[in-house]
C-alpha cells in the first residue's frame, strides 16, 4: 500500500538541471504514465524514484516515508528496464527468483512464487530456457516476472515496449494493463508514445524539458490541453494550431481572425490578459473539422490518406499554412480540389501569447 | 549486374587473391613456420651451431639426454654385526652416489647422472637423479614461475581494473599509472629493477630498513639462491600486470550497466553484485587472460637475462632461458631446439586442458 508524494523534485548534472521542480502526487494503485519527448528527462525522474539517481533537491515520499537517502532495495519497488537486463547467464526460472533468492526467502516458497508469476504470464514452458533463448516480447515478460515475484508497493517501467514490433506492442500493452487490475499495485510508466499513455493510463504526466507540462487523465489531456506543448503532443493526427489576431474581448468571447479563418466568436470562462490585436492561437482537432458549404477555412487538398474507417486529408491553406482533417469514412476527394471546413465553436481551443490555453467557457466539471 | 572496368577484371583475375595475401603469407612463413619446423627438425638431430662434421640424425637422444631421471634407493652403510654405521653427529652413513652413476655395470640406466633431490624413507634415502640437472631446474623453476605469476597476477589485475572501473575524478591518472609498466621495454625495466634489489644500497633494502627502523638486515635479493627466483616473479608480475588490467577493464566495460541497476534493485550488496552479474560476465575475459598470462609466464626470459643470468647456482634458470645459452652459448642447436620443442608441448597441452576446463557449458 503506497502512493508517491513529489515536492519540488528537483536534479542536476554538474551545472545542468534536467528537472526543473516536480510536485507530484500519486493515489495507491494508480497507474501513472510520464510521457514526453525524449530527453525530457522521464527516465531521470523515474530513476530518482527507484533510487539509482540521487535527488538533487526536494523530497520524496513512498507511503509516509521520506526516500531521498534510501536504498533502492529497501524502497518496495521494482523495476522492468528498457534493455529488459536480465542475467545472461541464468535461467528464466533464476531471474525470475533471483531478488527472492537475494533475500533469503525458503526454497519452496521461492518456487511456489516463481511459478505463480509463470503461470500469470503464461510463462511456463519457457522457465529452463536462458535469455539468449527468448524473443523480445518473451524477455519482457520475464521482466516483468522478476518484478512480479518481489510483490513490490510500486512498479516502475522504463519504456519497457519500445524494442518490441508493433504487434506485440499492442499486445503487451494490454498485458500489463490487465496486470495491473490483477495485481492492485502503483504503476509508473515512463514512454515517449503518445498512444501507450493514452491507453494505459489512469493519470499521464507529460513532461518537456525536465519541467511538468500537464497533470490528467488521457481524456483531460485531449480535451483541454493547458499550452500549446501538450495540445501538439497528445493526439494523433496532431492539433492544428493556427495563428490568429484577437478581433474582439469580451468578458465571455474572443472574436479570432487570419487570412485563412473567418472572423469567429469562441466562447471562453475569462478572457482576462486578452487585448484586441494580440497575436494568438488557435487548436483544432483534425476529426472535429467537418466539410461545410459555407463560411469555415477554405484550403486546397494536399494530400489524402484513405484509412477506411476515416482519411486523413492535408489542406493548404491561402497564408501556406497547412491544416490536417480526418474525415469520417471514405470521403471523395482529389488532390487540388478547393474545400471549406467547418467547426463547431465550442471545440475551438485558445492558447494565447504565452503560449497557455484560455480558459474553456464549458468545460464538464471534472 | 556486372560493371566491367579495370576494377573487376583485377579482382578477378585467379592470381589476384593469393597476391593480395601473399606479403601475410611471406612474412609468416619466414618467421613463424620456418623457424618452428626448424627447430622439430633439429631437434631430432645433433646439430651444432658451427661444426666441421655432418649433421646426423640421432633420434629420440636429445629428449632422452634432456628429460632423463632415475630413482636410486640407498640403504645405510652397515657394519660386520648389521647394525648402522653412524657418524659422530649420530647420522647415518650413506653410500657414495657417484658409485652409482659412473661405470657401474649394475646400474647402466643411471649411467652420468647427477643428485636432483631426494629424501628419507625409513632408514633408506631415496634419490631422484636427473640426466640434465640444469634442463630439470629450468623445467621447476618455469613451472613455479607459472604456477605463481598465473594466479597472482590475474587476481591483482583484476582487482585494479575493479577499482579503476568506478567513475571517480582523475581515474585517468591510475590507469595511465598501472599501464606505464607495460609501455616501457622489459629489459629496461629488468635494469631498473636491478638497483631496486640491489643487496647493498637498492632502494627495496632502504625502504625496508626505513620501515623497520633500521632492524632489516639488507638482503642481496638477486644473489641470494633463495630470493631470486622470487624477486624475479614479483618484478614480472608488477611489469605486466597493468596490461592485464586493461584486458578485464575491456571485458568489464562490456557488461550492462543495467544489470547492476537491476541487481541494486533486487537488494545484491557489493559482493552479490560481483558474484552474479561481474564474475559471470567476464568468463570469456578470464579464459582469454589466463591463456595470455599462461604463455607469457613460459616465454620468461628478458628478465632473466638482464637481472641474473640464470644464477645465483641456477635458482633461476628457466626454459627459454636455457634453450638460448644452449643453442647460442654452447652451440648445441639441437639441444636448444629440443628444449624448445619441449617447451611447446608443455604450452599446448596447458591451454588445451584450460580451454577444456573452461569451456562453455551448455
Ligand atoms: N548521467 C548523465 N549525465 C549528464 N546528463 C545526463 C545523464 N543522464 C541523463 N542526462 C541528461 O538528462 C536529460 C534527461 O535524460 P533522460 O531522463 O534519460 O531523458 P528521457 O526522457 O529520454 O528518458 C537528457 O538531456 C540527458 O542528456
Ligand atoms: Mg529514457
Amino acid at each position: 500500500m503506497a502512493g508517491l508524494e513529489f515536492k519540488d523534485i528537483r536534479k542536476s548534472y554538474g551545472n545542468v538541471e534536467v528537472i526543473k521542480g516536480v510536485d507530484l502526487s500519486i493515489e495507491h494503485g494508480e497507474f501513472v504514465v510520464f510521457v514526453g519527448p525524449s530527453g525530457c528527462g522521464k527516465s531521470t525522474l523515474l530513476r530518482m524514484i527507484a533510487g539509482l539517481e540521487d535527488i538533487t533537491d526536494g523530497d520524496l515520499f513512498i507511503g509516509d516515508k521520506r526516500v531521498n537517502t534510501v536504498q533502492p532495495r529497501d524502497r518496495g519497488v521494482a523495476m522492468v528496464f528498457q534493455s529488459y537486463a536480465l542475467y545472461p547467464h541464468m535461467t528464466v526460472y533464476d531471474n525470475v527468483g533471483f531478488g527472492l533468492r537475494l533475500n533469503k526467502t525458503p526454497k519452496d516458497e521461492r518456487d511456489a512464487k516463481i511459478r505463480e508469476a509463470a503461470r500469470i504470464l503464461q510463462m511456463e514452458n519457457l522457465l529452463d530456457r536462458r535469455p539468449a533463448q527468448l524473443s523480445g516480447g518473451q524477455r519482457q515478460r520475464v521482466a516483468i516476472g522478476r518484478a512480479i515475484v518481489r510483490n513490490p508497493d510500486v512498479f516502475l517501467f522504463d519504456e519497457p515496449l519500445s524494442n518490441l514490433d508493433a504487434a506485440l506492442r499492442g499486445s503487451m500493452r494490454m498485458e500489463i494493463s490487465k496486470l495491473h487490475q490483477q495485481l492492485d499495485a502503483t504503476m509508473i510508466y515512463v514512454t515517449h508514445d503518445q498512444v501507450e499513455a493514452m491507453t494505459l493510463a489512469d493519470k499521464i504526466v507529460v513532461l518537456n524539458a525536465g519541467v511538468v507540462q500537464q497533470i490528467g487523465s488521457p481524456l483531460e489531456l485531449y480535451n483541454y490541453p493547458a499550452n500549446l506543448f501538450v495540445a501538439g503532443f497528445i493526439g494523433s493526427p496532431q492539433m492544428n494550431l493556427l495563428p490568429v489576431t484577437v478581433e474582439a474581448v469580451d468578458e465571455r468571447t474572443v472574436t479570432v481572425a487570419s487570412s485563412d479563418v473567418p472572423s469567429t466568436r469562441i466562447p471562453v470562462a475569462s478572457a482576462r490578459g486578452i487585448r484586441g490585436g494580440d497575436s494568438i492561437t488557435l487548436g483544432l482537432r483534425p476529426h472535429l473539422l467537418a466539410h461545410s458549404e459555407v463560411g469555415g477555412i477554405t484550403g486546397k487538398v494536399l494530400l489524402v490518406e484513405h484509412l477506411g474507417n476515416e482519411t486523413i486529408a492535408n489542406f493548404a491553406l491561402n497564408s501556406g499554412e497547412q491544416l490536417v482533417a480526418a474525415l469520417p469514412g471514405s470521403a471523395e476527394l482529389s488532390n487540388g480540389v478547393t474545400l471549406s471546413l467547418g467547426f463547431d465553436v465550442a471545440d475551438a481551443r485558445l492558447f494565447g501569447t504565452d503560449g497557455t490555453a484560455i480558459p474553456v467557457a464549458d468545460r464538464p466539471f471534472r | 549486374m556486372s560493371s566491367p572496368g579495370p576494377q573487376k577484371s583485377l579482382q578477378r583475375h585467379p592470381l589476384a587473391g593469393w597476391l593480395m595475401i601473399a606479403p601475410a603469407v611471406v612474412l609468416i612463413a619466414t618467421f613463424l613456420v620456418a623457424p618452428f619446423v626448424l627447430a622439430f627438425g633439429y631437434s631430432f638431430t645433433n646439430q651444432r651451431l658451427i661444426s666441421p662434421n655432418p649433421t646426423e640424425f640421432v633420434g629420440m637422444r636429445n629428449f632422452e639426454q634432456l628429460l632423463g631421471i632415475g630413482v636410486l634407493t640407498l640403504s645405510p652403510e652397515v657394519d660386520e654385526a648389521g647394525s648402522p654405521v653412524r657418524d659422530d653427529d649420530g647420522a647415518l652413513q650413506y653410500p657414495r652416489v657417484r658409485d652409482y652413476t659412473r661405470n657401474n655395470p649394475d646400474y647402466p640406466h643411471l649411467e652420468g647422472m647427477r643428485e636432483w633431490f631426494g629424501w628419507n624413507w625409513g632408514n633408506d634415502r631415496v634419490l631422484v637423479l636427473a640426466r640434465d640437472l640444469v634442463f630439470m631446474k629450468a623445467l621447476t623453476n618455469t613451472l613455479i614461475f607459472v604456477a605463481v605469476v598465473a594466479p597472482v597476477q590475474s587476481a591483482l589485475a583484476l582487482l585494479l581494473a575493479l577499482m579503476i572501473n568506478q567513475k571517480l575524478r582523475g581515474i585517468n591518472v591510475f590507469r595511465t599509472i598501472y599501464f606505464m609498466p607495460v609501455v616501457v621495454s622489459i629489459v629496461v625495466v629488468s635494469l631498473l629493477w636491478r638497483f631496486i634489489y640491489d643487496g647493498r644500497n637498492g632502494l627495496l633494502n632502504n625502504l625496508l630498513e626505513f620501515l623497520s627502523f633500521g632492524l632489516f638486515q639488507p638482503i642481496d635479493w638477486l644473489g641470494n639462491p633463495d630470493t631470486a627466483l622470487w624477486a624475479i616473479i614479483a618484478m614480472s608480475i608488477w611489469q605486466a600486470v597493468g596490461f592485464h588490467m586493461v584486458i578485464w577493464l575491456s571485458g568489464l566495460q562490456t557488461i550492462p550497466v543495467s544489470l547492476y541497476e537491476a541487481a541494486e534493485i533486487e537488494g545484491a550488496n557489493a559482493w552479490q553484485k560481483f558474484r552474479f552479474v561481474t564474475w559471470p560476465g567476464l568468463r570469456n575475459t578470464a579464459v582469454l587472460i589466463l591463456v595470455v598470462i599462461t604463455m607469457q609466464a613460459f616465454a620468461l626470459f628478458a628478465q632473466v637475462d638482464v637481472m641474473t643470468d640464470g644464477g645465483p647456482v641456477d635458482s633461476t634458470q628457466v626454459l627459454v632461458f636455457q634453450a638460448v645459452q644452449r643453442g647460442y652459448e654452447q652451440q648445441n642447436i639441437a639441444g636448444g631446439s629440443a628444449i624448445s620443442v619441449i617447451l611447446f608441448l608443455i604450452v599446448l597441452a596447458i591451454s588445451i586442458t584450460q580451454r577444456y576446463l573452461t569451456r562453455e557449458r551448455t
